[in-house]
Formats: structure tokens, C-alpha cells, sequence
């Protein structure tokens, strides 16, 4: 039999730019009249706002001067108002000669974050623990002091970022294990405790945050005999852990449920107790679970920190608002609109940061499952 | 039988609400005797050896294992559990670790052996399921069969005296049960207690010495295998026969 040859298929040109920079605009922006459209719409509106923040937050901006009177270009941004204050808004109304030991604090909250983030190979587990306990620990003995021949310094002068992020680190700080202890009685066999942990759990959420606050604040001492004696910005930092504890356990709760019964079989069956089932198996895998919405938790403690505004604290947010109701600041709008939009860019960095950071997690759990 | 039984379940009744799972069970096993356990599905095989390491309480009855007699004592169940090894249908590996360290953790958390040795024992075993070339990765790397060769070293690093396998091929691609079973068998030939709940006809006439049939939560025959597949006594188990081989 004649072998059966398939006839050549005649050799094209390639195609015209299937890559390359003009195909991806092409495909992405221009590929029907509808897109284009879009894409010709949607420049036009990012040329007319990015220019306007451009010359407003830049070219017109005036950098510096201390007082209203150093802003007089109304179309620009009056960033004098933040460059003269920074100090007011970094340290609140702690003592100036004592700004070294808000630095260690600070110094300590970044290495705490650069031992979350980066691995240190076997190191990795002992630094993050070390940081967990260690952190609030010495945070409390360099800002509040008393100790060490460190001089005291009330809780009641905190103000500005400081404030903030202190309320925030004992919120966090503060409700991760307390939620995951609640989370742990949710859960639990014993009818006892789940119930407790379930009804605790259920009131702070139910409750308005507001509510707690001014409860915590003003009603506390009325009802506990010295309760007077506690500091009010302990009583804050109190409530502020409570009610975010039970948020924080309904989190780890998710966690906990996602994971198969198989594990918790598998565990028993090799003879592990309770607590070493939980220990080693379950809540590694379960924090795991959890990061996404954990992260999504600790950015709303930090947001949610502008609360104590209403008990007339000066956190990061009020300070800037006590500060503009300063009479050598008095003057047109654009002071306000400048002084909040640098708030909003701050809080904005370090709520942005941490969705980055729980991003980055998940992507390395998925490696290690994998 | 001499010997006392290493396993002994005496008037078992079990409800999973107001299904009744478990119904009067009597069941008596010999040490170093295999038995495989069949019957439709619901009919209460795996409850039945989930109750003899406490993955399953019984409401009423007796089940003593070791001369341990089963409550709710915690040391009781400890010591049971350390006893008794169990593989599951769908492996159970600790996907958040690797294969080493899933099986070291039970030796070094329970038995209290220091790492060192515990890791040379796990390689022993890892060994012998044909898998220590894989002692570093992660479980989910690995493919069904290897899984739970793994899962069985796993349960053998405990130095049980009684294995518990449920249905531990049924989650596998056809060509990795014999991965698997290759490895019971050879567990079987050095003696080991084994209660199995399988579908595996094969296994069951090369390895049991008795095979069980359950329906409906009861015990309906007991036979050793060739007497059981060949010449089944009761109704039920030769529509179920007639299934299963019909299947295969």
C-alpha cells in the first residue's frame, strides 16, 4: 500500500504583535469601541483629579510656617500646619525630654512587625513568641515606667499616634489570646463553659462599642467600690479588649470549624490529649484559617481606636482636631481639609500595611499545603 | 481459646439519635487474630471499631480491650488509645507537617521519646511502607497510596498492639490499593491483631481468619472466609455478596 503523505501546511507569517506592550494595550483597554470608550472616559478623569492633587497636595502647597497666616494660597495644601505639630501628633503631651523611651517604643513595635513579616528560618517561631510576650511587656515598662528608676508617667498624658497605637496594640494584643481562649470555651464539650463563653461572647457583640465605652468609663466606679482608683485609660483599654476578645473568638471559632473531623480523629487516635491535640494539630491549622479575617479584625481595632474620642481622649485623630481649634491656626478651610487628609494618609499606610501582610500570609500557607 | 481476648464487646447497643447503629453486639477477638468486617454501608462496620479506641461512646454494654474495660475515665482511654492504632478512610495525615514529623509527633508528645530517636524509629517505618525517600515532604504532595502507607507507619511508630483499618482503600484510584494492601498483608504475616473493614474480597481470603458480616446495626454472620464468600448462610449476605462481586 502507498503510505498515505499528508501534503505540507503551507507556513504563515506570525502574528503582528501578539505580545509585547501595544498588543497588552490593545487587548486590555481598546479591544472593542465600548472599551475604548471607557479607556478614554476613565484618562480624562484620572488627568483632571491627579492633576488637581497634584498641584494642590505639591505645587501650591505651602511646607512651612507656624501659623494660619504662613498658608495663604487657599488652592493648595497648608502641610506648614502638620510640619510645625508633628511632634504634638507623633508623642501627644509626653514629656519632651522624654521622647527617647516613645522611640524605643515604637523602635520595638517595628521589630515586632519585621518578626511577623520576615522568616528566620529556625529562629522564625521563637522570635514571633518572644515578640508576642515580650512586646507588651516592655512597651508598659518604657511608656508607663515607675520601674527601673524610670519615672512614672501617667497613661492619662498619651495623646496623638501614641495613643493610638498603644490602644490598638493592647486591643490587639489583648483580645487574640482572650478570643482564642473564648473561642476554645465555645467549642468545648463541656456544657458548662461553652455556655458561659457563648452568652460572654454574645453580649459584647451585641452591645454598641459606644455603649461599652461610657459604661466602662463612667459607670464602672459606681458599681465597683475603688473603682475610681483605676485609671481611666486602663478602664478604656479594658472595655476596648473585651469587646474585641469576642470578636476575635467568633474569628478563631471560623478557624477552628474549618477544620475536617478527620484531624481531631486522627489525633485522638495516636493518643494525643486534649490540649497537645490542640496544641500541635488543630490550632496551627485553624490560626492558619483564620488569618484572613484575624487581620481583617485588627484593622478595625485600629480604625475603630478614634472611639476614645468620645470619652475626650486625644488620640492621633483628636489631637489633630484639638490642634486646629489652636487660634494661630484659625483660618480657611483648606488648614481643616489638609489636616485631614494627612490623618486619613496615615491611618490609610498602617491599615493598608497589615491587609498587605495578611495577603502575603495566605499566599505562604498555600505553599506549605501544597 | 486459653488466652483471654484482647478485645471483647459484650450486649453493645449504640443510637446516633434515635438511630439505633449498634444493636446487641457480641464480639470476641483473639490476640493476633484478623478479622475482616463487611456489609452494606450504614450497617454500623466502622462504629463498631470507632467504639474500640473511643472515637464512638457506647450507651449501653461492655467493651473491655487490653483487660482495660472502656468509661469514661480519661486515663483509661489514654492508655487504650496508646494500645490500638487506627487508620482512616481518608488518611487524616497533619497536612500542616511533613511526613517525618507526622510521624514523630505522636512518639515524642505521647510516648515521650526524644526527637532523635523518635525520628530514627519514624524512618524505620517509612522504610518499611516503601516511602523514606518522601520523609520530608508534605502530605498533600504526595499522591492517595503513598498517603496512607503513611498513615498506616504513622499508627505502627506507636507500637500498637491492635490495628483498626476503616475502609482505608476506598478512597484510592484502583491502582494504588494494591500499595496498600501489600503493606497489610506483610503487617499481618508478623501476627498483628487487625480488625478490617473492607470490601477487598482478595484480602479477606489470603488474610483473614474470620470474616464478619454486618446489617442494620447486628452481627447476621460470622465465618472464616472461604466458608463466608463461597457458601454465605443468611440471605442478606448473599444479596451482598452478589452486589459486591457483581461490581467488581
Amino acid at each position: 500500500m502507498e503510505p498515505i503523505l499528508k501534503p505540507f501546511i503551507e507556513q504563515k507569517a506570525p502574528p503582528q504583535q501578539s505580545t509585547g506592550l501595544v498588543a497588552w494595550l490593545r487587548e486590555n483597554f481598546f479591544s472593542s469601541w465600548f472599551n475604548t470608550l471607557v479607556t478614554i472616559i476613565l484618562l480624562w478623569l484620572i488627568y483632571q483629579v491627579g492633576g488637581f492633587i497634584i498641584n494642590w497636595a505639591f505645587i501650591n502647597a505651602n511646607w512651612v510656617g507656624d501659623s494660619a497666616k504662613s498658608c495663604p494660597n487657599v488652592d493648595g495644601a497648608c502641610w506648614a500646619f502638620v510640619t510645625e505639630r508633628w511632634r504634638l501628633f507623633v508623642y501627644g503631651l509626653y514629656p519632651k525630654e522624654l521622647y527617647w523611651r516613645v522611640n524605643v517604643f515604637y523602635g520595638l513595635g517595628l521589630l515586632t512587625i519585621i518578626a511577623f513579616v520576615f522568616s528566620f528560618g529556625a529562629y522564625t517561631k521563637k522570635f514571633r513568641l518572644t515578640m508576642f510576650i515580650g512586646f507588651p511587656i516592655a512597651a508598659y515598662i518604657f511608656l508607663v515606667g515607675g520601674v527601673f528608676d524610670l519615672q512614672h508617667i501617667s497613661p492619662e498624658s498619651f495623646g496623638g499616634l501614641l495613643l493610638t497605637v498603644v490602644i490598638a496594640t493592647v486591643g490587639i494584643f489583648g483580645s487574640i489570646p482572650l478570643g482564642l481562649i473564648l473561642a476554645l470555651g465555645r467549642t468545648s464539650d463541656l456544657k458548662v463553659i461553652s455556655k458561659v463563653c457563648t452568652y460572654f461572647i454574645e453580649f459584647w457583640r451585641g452591645v454598641p462599642h459606644i455603649a461599652v465605652i461610657v459604661m466602662f468609663v463612667a459607670l464602672l466606679p459606681i458599681f465597683i467600690p475603688d473603682g475610681n482608683k483605676i485609671d481611666i485609660v486602663v478602664r478604656a483599654f479594658i472595655a476596648f479588649a473585651a469587646f474585641n476578645s469576642a470578636y476575635m473568638a467568633e474569628v478563631f471559632r471560623g478557624g477552628l470549624q474549618s477544620i475536617p473531623a478527620g484531624q481531631f480523629e486522627a489525633s485522638k487516635a495516636i493518643g494525643l490529649s486534649y490540649w497537645k491535640m490542640m496544641g500541635y494539630i488543630i490550632l496551627p491549622q485553624a490560626i492558619r484559617n483564620s488569618v484572613p479575617a484575624l487581620v481583617n479584625t485588627c484593622i478595625s481595632i485600629f480604625k475603630e481606636t478614634t472611639i476614645v474620642l468620645l470619652i475626650g481622649f486625644s488620640d492621633f485623630l483628636g489631637i489633630i482636631q484639638l490642634s486646629l481649634e489652636d487660634p494661630k491656626w484659625l483660618g480657611p478651610p483648606h488648614i481643616f481639609s489638609s489636616a485631614y487628609v494627612f490623618a486619613a494618609l496615615i491611618y490609610f499606610a498602617l491599615a493598608y500595611g497589615m491587609s498587605k501582610y495578611s495577603l502575603r500570609l495566605e499566599n505562604r500557607s498555600n505553599v506549605d499545603q501544597h | 481459646m486459653s488466652e483471654e481476648p484482647v478485645i471483647l464487646f459484650e450486649k453493645v447497643n449504640k443510637w446516633f439519635g434515635d438511630f439505633h447503629v449498634l444493636r446487641d453486639i457480641d464480639l470476641s477477638v483473639a490476640k493476633g487474630e484478623r478479622i475482616v468486617i463487611c456489609g452494606p454501608s450504614g450497617s454500623g462496620k466502622s462504629t463498631m471499631i470507632r467504639c474500640i479506641n473511643r472515637l464512638e461512646e457506647n450507651q449501653q454494654g461492655r467493651i473491655v480491650v487490653q483487660g482495660i474495660e472502656l468509661t469514661d475515665d480519661l486515663k483509661n482511654i489514654d492508655s487504650i488509645r496508646s494500645e490500638v492504632g487506627m487508620v482512616f478512610q481518608s488518611f487524616n495525615l497533619f497536612p500542616h507537617m511533613t511526613v517525618l514529623d507526622n510521624l514523630v509527633i505522636g512518639q515524642h508528645l505521647v510516648r515521650r521519646l526524644p526527637k532523635a530517636e523518635a525520628e530514627e524509629i519514624a524512618m524505620t517505618y517509612l522504610e518499611r511502607v516503601k516511602i523514606a525517600d518522601q520523609a520530608e515532604k508534605f502530605p498533600g504532595q504526595l499522591s492517595g497510596g503513598q498517603q496512607q502507607r503513611v498513615a498506616i507507619a504513622r499508627s505502627l511508630c506507636m507500637k500498637p498492639k491492635i490495628m483498626l483499618f476503616d475502609e482505608v482503600t476506598s478512597a484510592l484510584d484502583p491502582e494504588m490499593v494494591k500499595e496498600v494492601l501489600d503493606v497489610m498483608v506483610d503487617l499481618a504475616n508478623e501476627g498483628m491483631t487487625m480488625l478490617v473493614v473492607t470490601h477487598e474480597m482478595g484480602f479477606a481470603r489470603t488474610v483473614a481468619d474470620r470474616v464478619i458480616f454486618m446489617d442494620e446495626g447486628q452481627i447476621i454472620e460470622e465465618n472464616t472466609p472461604d466458608a463466608f464468600f463461597d457458601n454465605p448462610a443468611s440471605e442478606r449476605a448473599q444479596n451482598f455478596i452478589g452486589q459486591v462481586l457483581h461490581h467488581l
